[in-house]
């Protein structure tokens, strides 16, 4: 097993993440998208740790904590916006602009 | 380079370069309809395929452990949550318009430009750097690490946990 087998699979998922970022305008599909890029950085730090010790595991079980963190508040903002627009479309988010 | 890695990743008489090219094909198809499917709980299930399939591939690089976590935080958890936020902010008729058309163009260029770069700089620094399997049990030296060198950040992470949580609640909370 070659670690680049891994690494360019990380690179490619991470890539397709961004696109989904750039492209959706939907609140949770673009939190969907996010957990894709999470998900590629712990697959580069698990192919690492078996490198160079136990480390990469302990980092990517901290990404999994954060990221469930991160969805439980970023779908509790979206359902706030739906509540208050009866949308989740990003693209409509824009009182802030001047 | 190239060569070398095209090469190993078609020795098929390696079963785990089987598996893993399975795998991968899997979880790239899936990744693509996650982010270009019209149908919002299309992208969850298309989403619970990538997530499985990434737990195959820690299992391959022998941390059974991380993958048994992202089964049950990911699967058992993120995805039905996800599957709760789409339940609850549903808005009738938005239904297939959920990519913006104007970005596509730009999503693509980003994409393949990022994937190039990436690519270039991986292939060049990691060329055939072998995969080693490690000795002894990764379960055991994961717990020993977490609970002697990482023992600050592991319990700081559980009050970050429970401080997200209370935050959600008092978000979504009606007033």
């Amino acid at each position: 097993m070659l670690i680049n087998q891994f690494l360019l699979l990380s690179a490619l998922l991470f890539c397709i993440g961004v696109y989904g970022v750039l492209v959706r305008r939907n609140g949770v599909l673009v939190l969907m998208s996010i957990e894709l890029i999470l998900n590629s950085v712990n697959l580069n730090l698990i192919a690492f740790g078996g490198q160079h010790g136990v480390d990469g595991s302990v980092f990517a079980l901290f990404v999994i904590a954060v990221a469930a963190a991160e969805v439980g508040v970023g779908l509790a903002i979206v359902m706030l916006i739906y509540r208050n627009k009866a949308s989740v479309e990003l693209d409509e988010l824009d009182e802030m602009k001047g | 380079m190239i060569a070398t890695l095209l090469a190993e990743t078609a020795s098929y008489a390696v079963p785990v370069n089987i598996v893993f090219g399975f795998l991968a094909a899997l979880m790239l198809y899936g990744a693509v309809r996650v982010v270009t499917t019209s149908n919002v709980v299309h992208a969850a299930l298309w989403l619970v395929v990538v997530l499985a399939g990434m737990g195959g591939n820690y299992i391959l690089l022998q941390a059974e452990f991380v993958a048994v976590t992202q089964f049950m935080v990911y699967i058992g958890a993120i995805v039905v949550l996800f599957l709760f936020g789409v339940m609850l902010t549903r808005t009738p008729g938005a239904e297939g318009v959920v990519s913006n058309r104007k970005m596509v163009p730009i999503g693509i260029v980003t994409a393949v430009l990022l994937f190039s770069v990436m690519a270039y700089s991986l292939l060049d620094t990691f060329g055939d750097d072998q995969v080693r399997p490690t000795a002894g049990n990764p379960t055991q030296e994961l717990s020993d690490a977490i609970f002697s060198s990482y023992l600050l950040p592991f319990e700081l992470v559980s009050v970050l946990l429970l401080a997200a949580l209370i935050g959600a609640i008092v978000l979504a909370r009606k007033e």
